[in-house]
C-alpha cells in the first residue's frame, strides 16, 4: 500500500484518476483505518487530502458557510460563529465519537462513508446543505440528501472526492437541532437520529422548514411530510405530535443488534418531536 | 516490501523509524519507538487508550497511519512529567487512588490534561462527558473524576 | 506449616491509612510493563487461526502453504499437543477438566464456538503472520449448533459431546446430553414450606453472558531454549496456575517453565486460564525464537470466556407478616463449550442471605456452541441473586413490607445453618442492612418516573494456598515478594502495610513485589477476594517469623536473655527495666550485623489460607425511566459493604465503586448477540456496552467492619460482592419506578420499552 499526501487538490485528483479505483481518500481516518483493519477496505493508494489548504476551511461569503469536507469535527465545534448559526450541524458533529475521534474525523468523511446511521448527515440535509464534488470532469454540486445512495454507497464517480460542504444563508429566526437516541450517553452508532431546521417569521409562524431522519431506512431521508406538519404553523404540542407521527411513518427500518424495527418507529418520533421543540426554541434566539 | 522512512517529534524529542504503510501511529510508537505507554485496548479507537496529542489535538493513536505522523509533534505519557516531578493529575491520580491496574491510566491522563489545558475549571458533567472516550473497568471513574477535578483546583492557584 | 492467625483488636498505625500505592508512579508514567510491552530481540509474532463456525467436525487441517511463505518460522495445530486424560484442577473459584484445555487451547475433533483456535504461527511480523494464517487450509464438516440453554437442555438438541452423560443423575442416563451435570443443595421439606405460606411467588429470568471487559487484552511472550527450559512473561491473575496448566498440556516439568506475571490490565477472573500460553511456549520450541503472542479485542471476544448466560427459576412462599417459609430456585447455566459454569457457586449464594428452613437448588450445567465460560466477579452470584433479589422485593412489595426491613426478618446472622452445608461465623450482613436504612439515600424524595431499589448480595471468599518472603535488607529495609498477583485492587500496598504495621516501622520501608514462579512455591490465584485475606495473613505469619528472629539477634547482640527482648515501635526494646537493661536496636543496626549474627534475617510462609470470612453487602439505587425511549438513567447509587478490616480504605472504595459499576453495565447494556448462525455480531467495544464516565453518578461508599474472627486484622475479602447486587437493585428500582419488572438482562432500551408498552396494553 501507498501514501501520499498531495498538496493540491490537482494532485489529489491526478493520483485518484491514477489509480484506477483502487485508491481511497484519507481525511481523518477513523472509518477507513476501521475497514483496513478488518479487511473491508484494502487499496492499494491512500490519498491524504489534510494538506490541502481549501479542504480544511471553513470561511463565510454574504452569510453562506462553506466548509471544507476534511475539516475536523473538533475544529468545526470550536468555531463559535459556525456553532451559532448552525447549532443543528453542530450537534451532529458533536456524536461522531469521542473527543479523539472527533479530534480528526469529518463531515465530509462521515458523508463519503455513507453509514446509514451517521451522524452528521441527517443536520446537513435538513440545513439544505450542497456536496460540492470536484473530479476528472470538473465540479459539480449536489444536495447532501442525494448524494448517499445506499450503504457504504454516494454517488461519486471514479475519481471523485468531496471538497467542501456549502450551506444556504441562515434567515432571521432560524434554528436546528439534531438528536439520536443511543443506549449509553456517548460513544455509540445512533439507532435512530432526527434533525429540524425550521425558519419563523416575524409572528412566530413557522415560514420554512426540512426534517431528516438518520439510521431508520438505508440511508439518511429527507421527510417532506415532517417538514409539513410545521410550516404554517407556530408549532406548539399538538404540531410537534403531528411531526412525531409523521417521522414515524416515514421510517423504513431494519432490526439489528443495535436495534428492532418497532423501536427504531417508535423512538424516531420521540426524537423529531425532541429535536423540534430545541429547534423552536433555537430559532427564538436566533437574529 | 520496502517500509516507510518516517521523521517526527515525539515529546519534543527529534526521532525516526520505518514502518509499513497500513501500521498505524499506536503500533508505531510502541514496536518501532519502543514508547510502550500508550497502550491498546481495541485498536479501533473505542477504549482510548491509545489516546495521544497530535499537534496539540487529543487523538486516538491507532486511528492514524504513522506516516502520517511526518513533520507533526506528538505527545505521550512519557513526556508528561518532567524528569522526578509529576504533572499535578498525575500526582492526583495517585493521591485520590485514581487508578486500580492502570491500563487506561495513561490514556485518560493524556485526555484529561487536554481537557483542563482547553477549559482549566471544568464542571463534574463536563469531566465526564470529555472522558466518555476513555474506558475504564476498574475503577467505575468515581475517584478518576474526584481526581481530575482536584488537579484542575491546583492548577488554577485554588 | 504455621497455624492460621485469630483476630486481635489492637490500635493501629497504618492499617486503616490511605498511603501512595508502590507501583502508582509506574503506572501514571507509562513506565509500567503489561502485558504486551515486553519484548525480546529475535522475537516472532505468534497469531492464532479461529474457528469461523459455531460447530463444526474438523476433517482435516493442512498448513503446509503457510510454512511455505516467507517470514514463517512455526506452525502449530492439534497434532502437536499431546491427548490429555480426563483430570480436575481448580482454578480461582472454578474446575476445570485438562482434557478439556487442551481442547479450548485447540480444537482437536471438533470446533465448538465460533473463535475456536485450530492453529497458530509464528512469524517475523504481524502482517506475515496474518498472510500465513490465510494459507491454512482447514476442511469443516459443519454441524447444527445450539446456542441457548433451554435448547441446549431438550433432548434432541445438537450435541457438543456424544459421550457426555449429564453427572448427579441416578440412575446414570442412557442418553448422551448438553447437560454435564446436575447438582441440588436443600435442606427442610419446601413443599411443606410452602403449604405454609400465605403468599408464593413465582417467576422465570434470563440473562445473557457478559464479558469481564478488561481493557487489557491477553498478551504473553515466551522463550524456549534448547535445553527443554522455557520462560513465560503473560497478563495473568496466577503465574503459578498458568505454569502448572502449561506444563501439564506440554508435558513439560513445572520447574522447567518460569512464569513472571506482567503488571495486569484487569482481569476480574478472566484471566485464571491459560489461552495462547502453551501456544507461545510450542511456537518458541519449534522456531527457537522467543514468541510474542497479543489477543486482538475480537479475539478477546471471540475466544475467550464470559459468564455463562443462563435461565433462571426462583420461587418463594412467605406468610403474610414476612417470614420466608420456603424457597426454591432452578439454575440453568451455559457452560460454553467445555462443562464448568459456576453453578455450584451460584446455588450456594443464590439464598445465604436468609436464615430459611426450606430450600432447594436444582443447578444444571450446560454446553452450549458459545467459549468456554470463564470466571467473572463471584462468578455464578449474580444471576441467582438477579432472580431472587428480585423476587424478594416483589415479595415485600406485595406484603406491604419495606424491602429492608422484609430482608431484617430472615436475615442470616452468626449461627444460621447455611443450606449448603456450613454455619455461618460471625457476619456484618445485619449491620449493612441497618447501614442503609440509615443512609440519608434511603429517605432522599424522588420525583416522577424515578425510582428506588435494594438489593443485597453474599459472596463466601476463599483462603487457598498462599506464599510469601519476607527479607531484610543491609540497609534496614524490607523487599516482600508475594505469591499472589496483584491484579490492581492494590493488594500489594495492603501487604506492606500490614507488614509495616507488624514491625512498627513505615510503610515506605517495606517493599512489595511479586516474584517469578521460581522464587517462591505454589500460591494459588488472585480470585475469591482472597488476596488481602489469605496473603495477608501469610505476610503477617512471615513479619512475626522475622520479629522473632530479630529477636534472637539482638539477644545475641546485647548479650541478654530472649524473654528481656522486646519488639515495640519499630525496635528492639527492654521488656522491662527490671528484667535487663540494654540500648535499643533499630533494623538498620540489626541488619547491619545480620551476617555476624547468623546470616540475613527472612521470613517466609507457605500456608493454605482457612477461615476466609464471607462478604455481605446491600446496596442502594436510584433510577429514572425515559417512558418514551425506555431509557434508563442511574442517578443515585450507594454501596454498603462488611469487609471486615480495610486496610487501605480508598483501594477498598475502589473495589467496591468497580464492582458496583461492572454491575451496573451488566444490568443495562452488556451482551454477547449471536446470529442464527452462531456468529458472535458484537466482539468489540463499540457493540459490546461497557458504561463510559457520562453514564453513571458518584458511587457512594460505606465501608462496615465486623472483623472476621480468622485474620489477624479481622480483613474479609471484598472484590467480588459488590458486582452482585446492582442487576436486581436497578431491576427492583425501575419497577418502583414505572410499575414494570424485568424479567431478562439486560434492560437495555428495547426491552424496557417493549415491558412498558406491553404493560400499557396489557391494562387497558
Amino acid at each position: 500500500m501507498r501514501y501520499e499526501a498531495p498538496k493540491t487538490l490537482e494532485q489529489a485528483l491526478a493520483l485518484l484518476a491514477g489509480a484506477n479505483g483502487k485508491a481511497r481518500v484519507l481525511a481523518g481516518g477513523t472509518d477507513l483505518l476501521i475497514q483496513m483493519r478488518s479487511g473491508r477496505a484494502d487499496p492499494e493508494l491512500v490519498v491524504d487530502i489534510k494538506a490541502i489548504a481549501e479542504m480544511r476551511s471553513i470561511a463565510v461569503d454574504a452569510g453562506s458557510y462553506r466548509v471544507g469536507a476534511a475539516l475536523s469535527c473538533m475544529e468545526l465545534i470550536e468555531n463559535d460563529a459556525f456553532a451559532s448559526t448552525w447549532p443543528g450541524i453542530v450537534d451532529g458533529a458533536k456524536y461522531i465519537g469521542s473527543i479523539q475521534v472527533k479530534g480528526r474525523a469529518t463531515l465530509g468523511g462521515n458523508l463519503c462513508n455513507a453509514s446509514p446511521a451517521a451522524d452528521g448527515v441527517p443536520a446537513l440535509i435538513a440545513a439544505g446543505a450542497l456536496a460540492c464534488i470536484a473530479g476528472p470532469q470538473g465540479r459539480r454540486e449536489v444536495p447532501v440528501e442525494e448524494f448517499v445512495t445506499g450503504p457504504g454507497k454516494t454517488l461519486l464517480a471514479p475519481g471523485e472526492l468531496v471538497v467542501s460542504l456549502l450551506l444556504p444563508r441562515r434567515a432571521p429566526h432560524s434554528g436546528d437541532a439534531y438528536l439520536r437516541f443511543t443506549p449509553r450517553t456517548e460513544m455509540d452508532i445512533a439507532v435512530v437520529g432526527a434533525a429540524v431546521n425550521l425558519t419563523l417569521d416575524d409572528r412566530g409562524i413557522c415560514s420554512h422548514a426540512r426534517v431528516s431522519l438518520g439510521a431508520v431506512a438505508a440511508r439518511a431521508l429527507l421527510v417532506p411530510e415532517a417538514a409539513a406538519a410545521l410550516i404554517g404553523t407556530k408549532v406548539d404540542a399538538a404540531v410537534l405530535a403531528r411531526l412525531s407521527a409523521a417521522a414515524s411513518a416515514a421510517c423504513r427500518p431494519i432490526d439489528d443488534k443495535r436495534g428492532t424495527k418497532e423501536f427504531r418507529i417508535k423512538v424516531a418520533g420521540v426524537m423529531a418531536e425532541r429535536s423540534g421543540k430545541i429547534a423552536l426554541e433555537r430559532a427564538g434566539r436566533y437574529d | 516490501m520496502s517500509r516507510n522512512h518516517v521523521s517526527t517529534t515525539v515529546n519534543g524529542d527529534q526521532v525516526e523509524f520505518l514502518c509499513e504503510t497500513e501500521q498505524t501511529l499506536l503500533e508505531a510508537l510502541r514496536d518501532e519507538l519502543r514508547l510502550t505507554g500508550t497502550k491498546e485496548g481495541c485498536g479501533t479507537g473505542d477504549c482510548g487508550a491509545c489516546s495521544v496529542m497530535v499537534d496539540g489535538r487529543l487523538v486516538c493513536s491507532c486511528l492514524m497511519l504513522a506516516v502520517e505522523a511526518k513533520g507533526k509533534s506528538i505527545e505521550t505519557i512519557e513526556g508528561m512529567a518532567e524528569g522526578e516531578a509529576l504533572h499535578p493529575l498525575q500526582r492526583k491520580f495517585i493521591e485520590h487512588a485514581a487508578l486500580q491496574c492502570g491500563i487506561c491510566t495513561p490514556g485518560i491522563l493524556i485526555a484529561a490534561r487536554a481537557l483542563l489545558d482547553r477549559n482549566p475549571d471544568p464542571s463534574e458533567a463536563e469531566v465526564r462527558l470529555w472522558l466518555a472516550g476513555n474506558l475504564c473497568r476498574c475503577t467505575g471513574y468515581h475517584k478518576i473524576v474526584d481526581a481530575v477535578l482536584d488537579a484542575a483546583r491546583e492548577m488554577r492557584g485554588g | 506449616m504455621a497455624a492460621m492467625l485469630k483476630y486481635e483488636k489492637k490500635d493501629l498505625k497504618i492499617v486503616g491509612t490511605r498511603p501512595p500505592r508502590p507501583d502508582g508512579v509506574d503506572k501514571v508514567t507509562g513506565r509500567a510493563r503489561f502485558g504486551a510491552d515486553y519484548n525480546l530481540p529475535g522475537q516472532l509474532i505468534g497469531k492464532v487461526l479461529r474457528s469461523p463456525h459455531a460447530h463444526a467436525r474438523i476433517k482435516s487441517i493442512d498448513a503446509s502453504a503457510a510454512l511455505t511463505l516467507a517470514g514463517v518460522k512455526a506452525v502449530v495445530t492439534r497434532d502437536d499437543f499431546a491427548e490429555m486424560p480426563d483430570e480436575m484442577a481448580a482454578v480461582g473459584e472454578l474446575m476445570i477438566n485438562f482434557r478439556d484445555v487442551t481442547r479450548n487451547m485447540m480444537a482437536r475433533e471438533k470446533v465448538l464456538y465460533d473463535g475456536h483456535p485450530l492453529a497458530a504461527v509464528a512469524a517475523v511480523s504481524e502482517s506475515v503472520a496474518r498472510a500465513a494464517l490465510a494459507l491454512i487450509e482447514v476442511e469443516y464438516e459443519i454441524l447444527p449448533h445450539v446456542i441457548d440453554v433451554v435448547e441446549a437442555m431438550r433432548p434432541g438438541a445438537p450435541l457438543l459431546n456424544e459421550n457426555q452423560y449429564t453427572a448427579g443423575v441416578k440412575p446414570k442416563p442412557d442418553h448422551p446430553s448438553n447437560v454435564a451435570k446436575r447438582l441440588e443443595f436443600g435442606c427442610g421439606d419446601v413443599a411443606a414450606g410452602f403449604k405454609q405460606a400465605d403468599v408464593i411467588i413465582a417467576r422465570e429470568f434470563n440473562t445473557k453472558p457478559v464479558h469481564q471487559g478488561y481493557i487489557e487484552p491477553q498478551a504473553c511472550l515466551a522463550s524456549y531454549s534448547a535445553d527443554g527450559q522455557a520462560e513465560l512473561w503473560t497478563s495473568t491473575q496466577g503465574h503459578f496456575v498458568f505454569r502448572a496448566q502449561c506444563a501439564k498440556v506440554l508435558q513439560m516439568d513445572v520447574s522447567k517453565i518460569r512464569v513472571t506475571p506482567t503488571e495486569i490490565g484487569g482481569g476480574f477472573g478472566g484471566k485464571n486460564n491459560i489461552y495462547n500460553e502453551a501456544l507461545a511456549i510450542a511456537l518458541s520450541r519449534k522456531s527457537n525464537h522467543p514468541v510474542k503472542m497479543v489477543m486482538t479485542r475480537e479475539e478477546v471476544f471471540r475466544g475467550t470466556g464470559p459468564t455463562p448466560g443462563a435461565n433462571v427459576k426462583v420461587k418463594i412462599g412467605c406468610t403474610k407478616d414476612g417470614k420466608i417459609t420456603a424457597a426454591e430456585a432452578e439454575l440453568n447455566f451455559q457452560a460454553g463449550a467445555f462443562p464448568g459454569s459456576p453453578v455450584n457457586q451460584a446455588s450456594m449464594c443464590a439464598f445465604t442471605r436468609y436464615d430459611l428452613a426450606n430450600v432447594r437448588v436444582v443447578g444444571n450445567d450446560v454446553v452450549v456452541n458459545r467459549p468456554k465460560v470463564a470466571a467473572y466477579r463471584a462468578p455464578g452470584a449474580p444471576i441467582a441473586v438477579f432472580g431472587v433479589e428480585s423476587v424478594i422485593d416483589e415479595m415485600a412489595k406485595k406484603l406491604g413490607i419495606d424491602p429492608i426491613e422484609f430482608r431484617l426478618k430472615n436475615a442470616a446472622k452468626e449461627g444460621t445453618q447455611t443450606y449448603y452445608g456450613p454455619k455461618l461465623g460471625s457476619i456484618g450482613y445485619i449491620q449493612t442492612l441497618e447501614a442503609a436504612r440509615a443512609h440519608p439515600h434511603y429517605s432522599a424524595p424522588l420525583g416522577p418516573n424515578q425510582g428506588r431499589g435494594v438489593a443485597t448480595g453474599f459472596w463466601f471468599n476463599i483462603g487457598n494456598e498462599t506464599t510469601c518472603s519476607l527479607n531484610l535488607q543491609e540497609d534496614g529495609t524490607l523487599t516482600l515478594n508475594l505469591g499472589t498477583v496483584d491484579v490492581a485492587g492494590g493488594s500489594r500496598a495492603a501487604m506492606a502495610m500490614m507488614v509495616a504495621e507488624e514491625l512498627g516501622i513505615e510503610f515506605e520501608r517495606v517493599r512489595p513485589f511479586v516474584g517469578d514462579t521460581s522464587t517462591l512455591g505454589f500460591n494459588f490465584l488472585t480470585a475469591g477476594s482472597r488476596s488481602t485475606f489469605a496473603s495477608g495473613m501469610a505476610c503477617v505469619i512471615a513479619a512475626r517469623q522475622v520479629i522473632e528472629i530479630l529477636r534472637q539477634r539482638v539477644a545475641k547482640i546485647r548479650e541478654v536473655p530472649l524473654e528481656a527482648v522486646a519488639w515495640k515501635d519499630g525496635r528492639a526494646q527492654p521488656v522491662d527495666a527490671s528484667v535487663a537493661q540494654f540500648a535499643p536496636m533499630s533494623l538498620p543496626e540489626i541488619a547491619r550485623m545480620a551476617g555476624k549474627t547468623g546470616g540475613t534475617v527472612a521470613g517466609h510462609a507457605e500456608i493454605n489460607a482457612q477461615g476466609a470470612g464471607p462478604g455481605f453487602g446491600t446496596h442502594i439505587v436510584d433510577v429514572e425511566v425515559d417512558r418514551q425511549t425506555g431509557s434508563v438513567k442511574i442517578l443515585r447509587y450507594t454501596v454498603v459493604q462488611d469487609v471486615g478490616k480495610a486496610i487501605h480504605p480508598a483501594y477498598v472504595e475502589g473495589q467496591l465503586q468497580g464492582g458496583a459499576v461492572q454491575g451496573i453495565g451488566w444490568a443495562l447494556n452488556e451482551e454477547y448477540v449471536y446470529g442464527d448462525d452462531g456468529v458472535l455480531q458484537n466482539p468489540g467495544f463499540l457493540d459490546y456496552r461497557i458504561p463510559v464516565a457520562s453514564d453513571l453518578p458518584r458511587i457512594d461508599t460505606v465501608i462496615v467492619e465486623v472483623p472476621n474472627p480468622n485474620h489477624p486484622y479481622g480483613v474479609r475479602g471484598c472484590g467480588e460482592v459488590p458486582i452482585i447486587s446492582p442487576m436486581a437493585a436497578i431491576a427492583n428500582a425501575i419497577e418502583n419506578a414505572i410499575g414494570v419488572r424485568l424479567l431478562q438482562q439486560p434492560f437495555s432500551p428495547p426491552r424496557v420499552l417493549k415491558a412498558i408498552t406491553d404493560a400499557a396494553a396489557a391494562t387497558r
